[in-house]
C-alpha cells in the first residue's frame, strides 16, 4: 500500500472532518438543549458563505487591502449567521416549545426550505465563484505537498474553535446555565436561569461555528450555491448522531470518523458511492449503537 | 398593550428585518463583470412588509394563546362540520362523483393530465398518512418507495415485457418489501433519528439509481415505458389519457376505502395508540415492532402502486424525479391537509399540486411558499386544514 497516498487521504479526511465538526457542533448543542433537530442549520452555514462572498466582493471592488477584506467578510458572515439563527429560533421554534416534537421538526424542515429558496430568489441559482480568502503562506511552502495551507488553516481554526467552545461551556456562567438547561429546563428556570436567553445564546453560538465552517469550506472549494447547505447539513447531522447527539466531544469525534471513512472509501473503492456509504454507515451505527459512539451519559450534554 | 407600544415593536421588527435581509436582498454581485447591483427597492419592501406582518404575527400569537386556554373541543373546523353533516354528505358525494366522471370529457387533455398528477399525489399523501398521521413515524424518504414502484414497472417491462396490470400489484408488493427492509433496522430508533435514517434511505436509493448504470441506466433514465393497454387493444393518445384518469380515480377510491377500514381496525387503533405513547401501548399487549413494520409496509404499498402509475403516465423516468424534495412535497400535503384525516390529505394534495399548475407565474415562488406554509401551519394550526377529530366517548351520568 502506498504510504504517501494513504497519508494524503488521511489529511483530506481530517480537513473534511473538521468542517463537518464545525457544523455538527451547532446541531449537537441545539439538540442538547431543546431536543430539536435543527434542520435549517445547514442553511445558516450557506447564508454565512453567501454573506462572506457578498461582503468580500463589495470590499474588494471598493479597493480595500486583502487582510482587511478577509477579516471584515468573516465578521460580517458570523454576525449575519448569528442574526439569522436568532431570528429563526424566535419565529419557527419558540412558539412550538410545548408542541409535540414532530411539529417542531416539520417547522424546521419548512424553515430550511424557506431559507434555501429565499437565497435562490434573491441571489441566483448558479454556482458562484468564491475567492480563496486564505493565502498560500510562504513559510509553509516546503510542506505544501503534504498538506496545503488552506487545509492547515481549516484544521487549526477548528481546533481553536473547539478549545474556545469547551472553555465557554465548562468555565463561564452562561456555559453553566446551558448545561443546567439541558439537564432540566424546569429546574433551571426555578433557579433563576433565563431559559429563553440560554436557548437564544445556544442558537447564536451554533450559528457562529456554522458560519466559520461556511467561509472556510467555500474558500477551500472555491464555489458556492444556494443548495450547498443541504448535503453539508445532512452530513454534519450524520456526524453528530454518529458521535452521540448532544455530546460535544462526540460531535467532533463523529465528524472526524465520518471524514476519514468518506475519504478512504472514495480513495480506495469508489467515489461514485461516497454519499451512499456515508448514509449506510449511519444506519449501521444506529442499528448497533443507537445512542452513538459517545452518547451514553446524560452529563455530557451541553 | 397600547397602540404606541405596538407601533414601536413593529418598527423594531421592521428595522431588524431590513438589517437581516440587507446583504442577500439588496446587494447582488456579478462576479463575471465585477459589478454590484444595488436593489434598494427590496429593502423598502422588506421594511414595509415586516412592519405589518409583525403586527399580524403578534395578533395571531395572542389569539392562539387565548384559544389554547379554551376547551379544545370547540375548535372543530367549520369545513369538518360540513363534511360530517348528513344533509350535505350525500348530495356532495354525488356531485363529486358526477364531476369526476365527466371531468376528462369536459376539460382538455392538458387539464386531465394535471388532474392525474394531482390524483397520484393524493394516493401518495394517503399512503404517507398511514405512516405519519396514524402511526406517528416521521418518514422523510417516502419517495424511495415511489421510485421503487416506478423502476419496478419500467425494468420489469423492459426485461420481461410485463404489462401495466401485472406490474401494478407487483409494484405495490415491491414497495411493501422495501418498506419492511427499511423498517426493520430502524425499529428501535426514536422519532428524530428515524427521520434522518429514512431521509438517508431515500437518498441511497436515488444515488444507487443514478450511479448503477448497468441496472437502472443511470441519470439518463428509462424512456418509452408503455402506457397501460385495454385488454390488448391499442388506444389513441387521447383515449389512453382518459383511461389512465379513470384508473387512478379507481385506485384513489380503493385507497380511501382500504385506509378508512384500516383506521377503524385493530391495527389502526394500535397505530394511533403507538403514536401517543409507546410504553403504555406495549403494556397493553401490542407488539410494537410488528405494528410499526405494518405501518411502513402498508404505507409503502401505495407509494409503490403510485410509482407504477407515474411511470405509465409519463412514459419516462429518471432519478431526478425522486429527489428528497418530492418527499417534502408529499409531507407538505399531509401536514397542510391535516395529519390523520383522509379528507384533509385529499384537499391538501389537490391544493398543493393544482395551485402551482394554474398559477404559472407563481412557479418560482412555489418552494418558498411551501416552506412558509409548513412553518406557519405548525405554529398556528398544527392540526391542518381539516383537522382529524379523534373519537371520544363521554361519560354520561
Amino acid at each position: 500500500m502506498d504510504l504517501e497516498y494513504f497519508f494524503q487521504l488521511f489529511l483530506g479526511g481530517l480537513t473534511r472532518g473538521s468542517i463537518y465538526a464545525l457544523i455538527a457542533l451547532g446541531y449537537t448543542m441545539v439538540y442538547g438543549i431543546i431536543q430539536l433537530i435543527n434542520f435549517a442549520h445547514g442553511e445558516i452555514y450557506m447564508i454565512g458563505a453567501f454573506t462572506g462572498l457578498i461582503v468580500s466582493s463589495v470590499l474588494t471592488m471598493v479597493g480595500m487591502p486583502i487582510p482587511a477584506v478577509v477579516i471584515l467578510a468573516a465578521m460580517a458572515a458570523i454576525i449575519y449567521s448569528c442574526s439569522y439563527g436568532y431570528t429563526m429560533e424566535k419565529i419557527a421554534y419558540k412558539p412550538l416549545r410545548k408542541a409535540p416534537r414532530l411539529s417542531a421538526l416539520i417547522s424546521a424542515i419548512g424553515m430550511s426550505l424557506f431559507l434555501q429558496n429565499y437565497v435562490l430568489l434573491a441571489q441566483t441559482s448558479d454556482f458562484l465563484p468564491f475567492p480563496s480568502l486564505i493565502p498560500d503562506f510562504d513559510f509553509w511552502e516546503p510542506y505544501a505537498h503534504i498538506i496545503t495551507s488552506p487545509e492547515l488553516v481549516i484544521i487549526m481554526t477548528t481546533v481553536v474553535v473547539m478549545i474556545l467552545l469547551t472553555f465557554l461551556i465548562k468555565f463561564t456562567k452562561i456555559g453553566k446555565a446551558m448545561r443546567a438547561t439541558s439537564q432540566d429546563k424546569m429546574m433551571a428556570a426555578l433557579l433563576g436561569i433565563n431559559v429563553d436567553k440560554v436557548i437564544s445564546v445556544t442558537f447564536i453560538v451554533g450559528s457562529a461555528t456554522a458560519a466559520i465552517g461556511g467561509i472556510l469550506i467555500a474558500s477551500h472549494i472555491g464555489q458556492i450555491n444556494f443548495y450547498m447547505g443541504f448535503i453539508a447539513g445532512i452530513k454534519a447531522f450524520v456526524a453528530a448522531v454518529l458521535g452521540g447527539i448532544g455530546s460535544i466531544p462526540g460531535a467532533v469525534l463523529g465528524a472526524l470518523v465520518l471524514g476519514w471513512t468518506e475519504s478512504f472509501f472514495a480513495g480506495y473503492i469508489s467515489s461514485d458511492y461516497e454519499d451512499v456509504f456515508a448514509f449506510l454507515f449511519l444506519v449501521l451505527i444506529l442499528i448497533f449503537r443507537p445512542s452513538g459512539i459517545l452518547g451514553r451519559s446524560e452529563t455530557q450534554k451541553v | 398593550m397600547t397602540a404606541k407600544n405596538e407601533l414601536t415593536k413593529s418598527l423594531m421588527a421592521s428595522i431588524w428585518f431590513m438589517f437581516l435581509t440587507f446583504p442577500i436582498m439588496v446587494i447582488r454581485v456579478n462576479t463575471v463583470t465585477d459589478t454590484i447591483e444595488w436593489r434598494w427597492q427590496n429593502m423598502f419592501a422588506v421594511g414595509f412588509g415586516a412592519f405589518f406582518l409583525s403586527m399580524l404575527w403578534r395578533y395571531l400569537i395572542r389569539k392562539k394563546e387565548m384559544s389554547g386556554k379554551k376547551d379544545s373541543q370547540s375548535r372543530k373546523s367549520p369545513i369538518y362540520q360540513v363534511i360530517r353533516d348528513q344533509k350535505f354528505a350525500l348530495p356532495g358525494l354525488a356531485a363529486i362523483a358526477v364531476f369526476t366522471i365527466l371531468f376528462p370529457h369536459i376539460f382538455s387533455m392538458y387539464q386531465t393530465n394535471i388532474m392525474i398528477s394531482a390524483l397520484i399525489y393524493v394516493m401518495l399523501g394517503l399512503g404517507l398518512n398511514i405512516v405519519i398521521g396514524l402511526a406517528g413515524l416521521l418518514d422523510l424518504g417516502y419517495v424511495a418507495f415511489f421510485a421503487v414502484g416506478a423502476y419496478s414497472y419500467a425494468l420489469l417491462n423492459l426485461h420481461y415485457g410485463i404489462t401495466f396490470w401485472i406490474a401494478l400489484p407487483l409494484g405495490g408488493l415491491l414497495g411493501a418489501v422495501a418498506g419492511i427492509i427499511l423498517g426493520y433496522p430502524v425499529l428501535r430508533l426514536r422519532g428524530d433519528y428515524l427521520a434522518i435514517v429514512t431521509l438517508g434511505f431515500g437518498e441511497i436509493i436515488r444515488l444507487v439509481m443514478e450511479n448503477w448504470n448497468e441496472f437502472s441506466f443511470g441519470p439518463s433514465g428509462i424512456a418509452n415505458i408503455p402506457k397501460p393497454g385495454f385488454f390488448g387493444m391499442e388506444l389513441s393518445l387521447h383515449a389512453t389519457t382518459i383511461y389512465i384518469f379513470y384508473t387512478i380515480v379507481a385506485l384513489v377510491i380503493f385507497t380511501i376505502f382500504v385506509i378508512n377500514r384500516l383506521e377503524n381496525s385493530r391495527i389502526g387503533r394500535a397505530w394511533i395508540a403507538l403514536k401517543d405513547d409507546e410504553i403504555a401501548c406495549q403494556a397493553m399487549g401490542i407488539d410494537k415492532a410488528r405494528t410499526k413494520l405494518r405501518a411502513f409496509a402498508l404505507g409503502a404499498t401505495w407509494a409503490g402502486m403510485g410509482g407504477v402509475v407515474f411511470a405509465a403516465k409519463t412514459t419516462f423516468i429518471n432519478p431526478a424525479s425522486f429527489t428528497i424534495w418530492e418527499s417534502v412535497i408529499i409531507l407538505c400535503t399531509v401536514v397542510l391537509g391535516g395529519m390523520g384525516s383522509i379528507p384533509g390529505v385529499i384537499c391538501g394534495a389537490m391544493l398543493l399540486i393544482l395551485l402551482p399548475e394554474y398559477l404559472r407565474d407563481f412557479g418560482e415562488f412555489r418552494m418558498i411558499t411551501f416552506g412558509s406554509v409548513l412553518v406557519l401551519m405548525m405554529v398556528f394550526r398544527p392540526g391542518g386544514m381539516i383537522e382529524n377529530v379523534r373519537k371520544t366517548y363521554q361519560f354520561k351520568k
